[in-house]
Parts: structure tokens; C-alpha cells; sequence
């Protein structure tokens, strides 16, 4: 079925404030919309059940990257093309610029916010493994103030997330502490553009003499949103690796992973990649010493 | 109805046109039914083929996705404002003389991404050009005549600037 354009309302209040107090006024009345890359996918489709829309695309406020020494404060509404073309998030957040360059098609990239991304929740979202082993903290915003959370707190089961329904995406936070880990992150999809991640799996550490002092391990498609590996994490740090803790870690990793089967793949084959990724990142992170 | 519906202004290649439309209809339907611009074509209507492949304010979008309000004020050039001066684009020659068009469904949209490409890349390599055109499906010829249609337009380009620079280098002695 299409869907019927006369069937739902849009509104461009054109600015932060005006969408903050539509949202305060009316609270989960208006659903916002920044590129459209998901929800006009659902409106073509007939399946789009948000009937009052409110536009956040071309909002200035929503759409920036900010720098300073300690951290990378990125606008909701920046997009992946944003991201890609910027300097300091290659130089500094190399598997966030990474990520950007999975996502879709440039014509995807352009339009495609990393907020929309987020509270999208897709289990698979190419930005998420990235931003969890980054360390990532959500800034959210309401007439009531703002307020952030970690990253690895905000989803909180499928597609459902940590914000009111007054509540919008602000900023996404990055600390730029990692540029001493090794970073490892690669994605398994059916072809390598326009497919969505059948697993995906990143990693910062830090390794010094083959001991595993710091380790953060995230992926999507492992459970019902992207996802910290903790037990993973836990399996490896203090250890040295070596074969015998590798394969420590893919029996935690395989304990703790939640796949299922879908459309994109099936939970055996989800688990078995997942692993060998999980060994190819710590072979990888292993072989790299630590830069001093 | 059509009287309820609000206003919108933008400029499509080149030229001032408003247009009253639901702001959720897609840009893609208002340039095809609205402005009567048949030459973007809809595939899948849902991000993925890249047929409806337009430049909005210097990024290349899939006008399927994109709502018409949120077009408001932009700047829109389809396939119909490649040519200028009833002179082909040479992106558009590269494809005639290079057989990149087949059926000619997805051409406007491979064309639409390729000139996306050219404008910040004018010297893509191979690997670019299959970068820059991953989002456009072809089901006719493999690609393979797509790139080489590409890489003979931006040859093409690098021949007309090497010839400027030359003339104007002559024009300054």
C-alpha cells in the first residue's frame, strides 16, 4: 500500500525553541523528522503511524560539530556526509568517520542524521558499536533543561529509549581519550554498500606488552539494541593475548551475544561471525602495541 | 483541497517555481506531477536504487525521501538541468558514446549522482567512482560501461580545463 501524503500533517517551526515547546505542549503528539531516511521509507510504504510530524531539518541549532581539547560535541542533526568531511572526527573518532562511510549510499549520507540514527534504535545501527566503544554521552533537551546520559545507557529495549516524550536529541559527546587505543571495528553485510550490518563489531584497547589493560568491545545485531559486550570485556582484561584467552573470549562472547533470526541472517551464523570478528579485532589489537 | 495546502517556493535549475502541495508528498511526486519533470524516475521509492536521484543545495538525495516542505527555499537540479544551451552535458555525451545507458531507468539518477561526484572530485579514481555511485542500481550493463562513461567525462573535463588554462595563458601573452 502507498502511503497518503494528505494523511499526515508536517510542520517547520524552523527553530529549536519552537520544536521544544510544540513538544512540551503536546507531549509524544508530534513525532520529529530530520532526513526522512526511516520514516518516509515507512510513509512509502503505507506504515507510517505518526500523524502530526514536526520538521528538525535545516534547524542550525541542532546541526554542528563543535571541537575543544577534551572532547567532539556533535549536533543530532549532523549527517554522515557532515561527519565524513570533517577533519578532526577522522583525525580523532577514525571509527565514527568509519561508521559514516557504511551508511547507505552518499545519498543516504546527506540526508541521514547521527540523532536520527540513534533514536531510531535499529539493533543494527552502524553508528552505535562505534560510539559505545567511545564512550559516547546522549545530551538531551526539553523545555524543562538538558540532561546527559552515557551513550550505553540510553537504549533501554527494542527501539525504545531513555527520553521523555517532551525530550529531544540534542548532542552527542565524545571524550577524546582514546587516541592511544588501538581501535578495531568491521561490519558483515550482504554487499558493501546499501546493506544493512547482519553483524557489526568495534573495539578500543588499550595493550601494553600483550596485556590487556583497557578494553571496550560493542556490536550490533547481538541483541535487541547495539550493545557493550561486558562479560567479553570482562574475559579479557588483566590477560594476555594469547590463544587460550582468545578462545576464553569467544565462549563469553558467545554466552553473552542474543542474536536472532531475521530477514538479514540467521543467530548461528550472527554468533559465528561475531566470534570470528571478535578474534580477528584481538589478533589485530594484540599484534599493534600500544603506542607510548 | 488543493487550496488548504501552503505555498512552496524553490528554485529548480535555475528557475524561481512555487508550488502547493501537501508538505509530506514527496519531492520526487512534485517534480514529476507538480513541475511536470518526468526525467527523475522512481525505482523502489524507498532509498535504496537511487533512480529519483536529485541535487538539493549541492548534495545529491533521493527525492523518495525527501518531504516536500523540507524543500522549501532549496536550490533542485534534476536531470532536465544538466544541458545547458541545448548542448548535452558531457556526463550525458560520456554515456551516449560510452554505452552507459541501456533501459535508461536508472540513467538520470547515475548521471545526477556522477555529476555529485565530478563537482567535488572532478579526478575520481575507479574506487571513487564506485563509491559515488553505490546508491544507483543498474540492471542492464553490469556498471562496468557506467564507470567508463564517468572516467571519460572527467577526462573530458581535465582535456577542457587543460584547454582554458592554455587559451588563457595564451590570452594573457
Amino acid at each position: 500500500m502507498r502511503g497518503n501524503p494528505e494523511g499526515h500533517e508536517l510542520i517547520a517551526p524552523g527553530s529549536l525553541a519552537a520544536v521544544l515547546e510544540l513538544l512540551s505542549r503536546a507531549p509524544g503528539e508530534w513525532t520529529p523528522i530530520a532526513g526522512g531516511t526511516e520514516l518516509m521509507v515507512a510513509h512509502a510504504a503505507g506504515q507510517l503511524r505518526a500523524q502530526k510530524l514536526v520538521s528538525l531539518w535545516g534547524i542550525p541549532d541542532l546541526r554542528f560539530i563543535e571541537t575543544s581539547p577534551k572532547s567532539i560535541a556533535i549536533g543530532a542533526s549532523t549527517t554522515f556526509c557532515d561527519l565524513r568531511a570533517h577533519a578532526e572526527v577522522a583525525a580523532h573518532l577514525p571509527l565514527l568517520a568509519k561508521a559514516a562511510s557504511w551508511i547507505g549510499s552518499i545519498a543516504n549520507q546527506s540526508r541521514a542524521t547521527l540523532g536520527g540514527n540513534l533514536v531510531n534504535g535499529s539493533p543494527a545501527a552502524d553508528s552505535s558499536p562505534a560510539l559505545l566503544v567511545y564512550d559516547a554521552e546522549i545530551e538531551m533537551v526539553s523545555v524543562r533543561g538538558r540532561r546527559r546520559i552515557p551513550y550505553a545507557a540510553f537504549h533501554t529495549q527494542y527501539k525504545r529509549n531513555a527520553m521523555a516524550t517532551d525530550e529531544l536529541l540534542y548532542a552527542i559527546h565524545l571524550p577524546l581519550r582514546f587516541a592511544h587505543h588501538r581501535q578495531y571495528m568491521r561490519k558483515v553485510g550482504t554487499r558493501r554498500a546499501m546493506a544493512i550490518s547482519k553483524v557489526a563489531l568495534a573495539a578500543t584497547a588499550l595493550v601494553t606488552n600483550g596485556l590487556v589493560n583497557e578494553i571496550r568491545l560493542a556490536a550490533a545485531s547481538l541483541a535487541a539494541f547495539p550493545t557493550r559486550l561486558y562479560q567479553t570485556e570482562a574475559a579479557l582484561l588483566g590477560q594476555t593475548i594469547a590463544p587460550d584467552t582468545i578462545q576464553a573470549a569467544r565462549n563469553a562472547l558467545l554466552a553473552e551475544a542474543q542474536p536472532i533470526d531475521d530477514i538479514r541472517s540467521t543467530a548461528e551464523y550472527r554468533r559465528h561471525v561475531a566470534a570470528n570478528l571478535l578474534e580477528e579485532s584481538l589478533i589485530e589489537l594484540g599484534s599493534k602495541e600500544t603506542p607510548r | 483541497m488543493s487550496a488548504c495546502w501552503p505555498t512552496l517556493h524553490m528554485t529548480v535549475n535555475g528557475e524561481d517555481r512555487a508550488v502547493q502541495a501537501p508538505p509530506m508528498k514527496r519531492l520526487l511526486d512534485v517534480l514529476r506531477e507538480d513541475l511536470r519533470l518526468t526525467g527523475t524516475k522512481e525505482g523502489c521509492g524507498e532509498g535504496e536504487c537511487g533512480s529519483c536521484s536529485v541535487r538539493m543545495n549541492g548534495e545529491l538525495v533521493n527525492s523518495c525521501l525527501v518531504p516536500v516542505l523540507q524543500a522549501e527555499g532549496a536550490c533542485i537540479q534534476t536531470v532536465e538541468g544538466l544541458a545547458a544551451n541545448g548542448e548535452l552535458h558531457p556526463l550525458q555525451q560520456a554515456f551516449l558514446q560510452c554505452g552507459g545507458a541501456q533501459c535508461g531507468i536508472c540513467t538520470p539518477g547515475m548521471l545526477m549522482a556522477a555529476a555529485q561526484l565530478l563537482a567535488r572530485n572532478p579526478h575520481p579514481s575507479l574506487a571513487e567512482i564506485r563509491e559515488g555511485l553505490a546508491g544507483n542500481l543498474c540492471r542492464c550493463t553490469g556498471f562496468t560501461r557506467i564507470f567508463e562513461s564517468v572516467i571519460a567525462a572527467a577526462a573530458h573535463n581535465a582535456e577542457d580545463s587543460t584547454n582554458r588554462s592554455a587559451e588563457q595563458e595564451a590570452d594573457a601573452r
